[in-house]
């Protein structure tokens, strides 16, 4: 599974883009992983405003994710 | 159209040639953000987007100001990367029959760009960096046009 971080996220990780296996069955259990994985991430991605997307669409609260999705986690976004 | 560059742009060839041609379009309103130098406590913002993501959410957001607006064309052009006090960040160009529609769609994308468009801004300084997040008055702002 693909998982991408953007903005202070990918700053805090150190990396952009990164496999995850086994793949977690739902979004949640991601985050958990993620959490495991790199804890300094952890909080962060608990952090307010932290928006996911699965395949390129947003996703509110839980969601299950195929072995080949790939999962966006995105801090408050600023443009502008 | 939606434009995501990491060159500078030239703000008035771009509104020139939006503007051209337009027989059935009696207003056309612009909106030109520039990066600030904070008296010299920025030295540069930086933009960061999702190149795939980012551009299809603008347009949507784009789609939704032509919809609420009768807008006969809309057009943003965003910077990304390293951007210098004075440059230019971002320009939103609007073209209606009237000009209370092409003010007022300017007015929601540049509300909607500044919390709901899927990029992120961070502030260079003399002594570090920082990741900048949309402010209470972002987030009001952009809410203003819910419900």
């Amino acid at each position: 599974m693909k998982v991408l971080l953007f903005g202070r996220l990918r700053d805090l990780a150190g990396w952009r883009e990164s496999e995850v296996t086994p793949a977690p069955a739902t979004l949640a259990e991601l985050r958990r992983v993620i959490g495991e994985r790199w804890p300094e991430l952890a909080e962060a991605l608990a952090g307010p405003g932290v928006q996911a997307a699965v395949n390129r669409a947003l996703v509110r609260g839980d969601a299950p994710l195929s072995a080949s999705a790939e999962v966006a986690f995105m801090p408050p976004m600023s443009g502008g | 159209m939606i434009t995501l560059t990491e060159q500078a742009f030239d703000a008035g060839a771009a509104l020139g040639a939006f503007s051209s041609g337009r027989t059935e379009s009696g207003a056309v309103a612009s909106f030109l953000g520039l990066a600030r130098g904070e008296a010299g406590r920025r030295v540069a913002l930086e933009l960061e987007a999702w190149p795939e993501f980012s551009g299809p959410e603008i347009e949507k957001i784009a789609q939704e100001a032509a919809r609420r607006f009768h807008l006969h064309d809309v057009e943003v052009i965003h910077r990304l990367g390293q951007i210098a006090p004075g440059e230019p960040i971002v320009l939103v160009m609007t073209a209606a029959a009237h000009r209370r529609e092409a003010f007022e769609a300017c007015d929601f994308l540049m509300d909607y760009l500044k919390s709901r468009a899927p990029l992120w801004k961070k502030e260079h300084g003399p002594t570090g960096a920082r990741w900048v997040e949309p402010t209470a008055r972002d987030l009001a702002d952009a809410e203003r046009w819910d419900g």
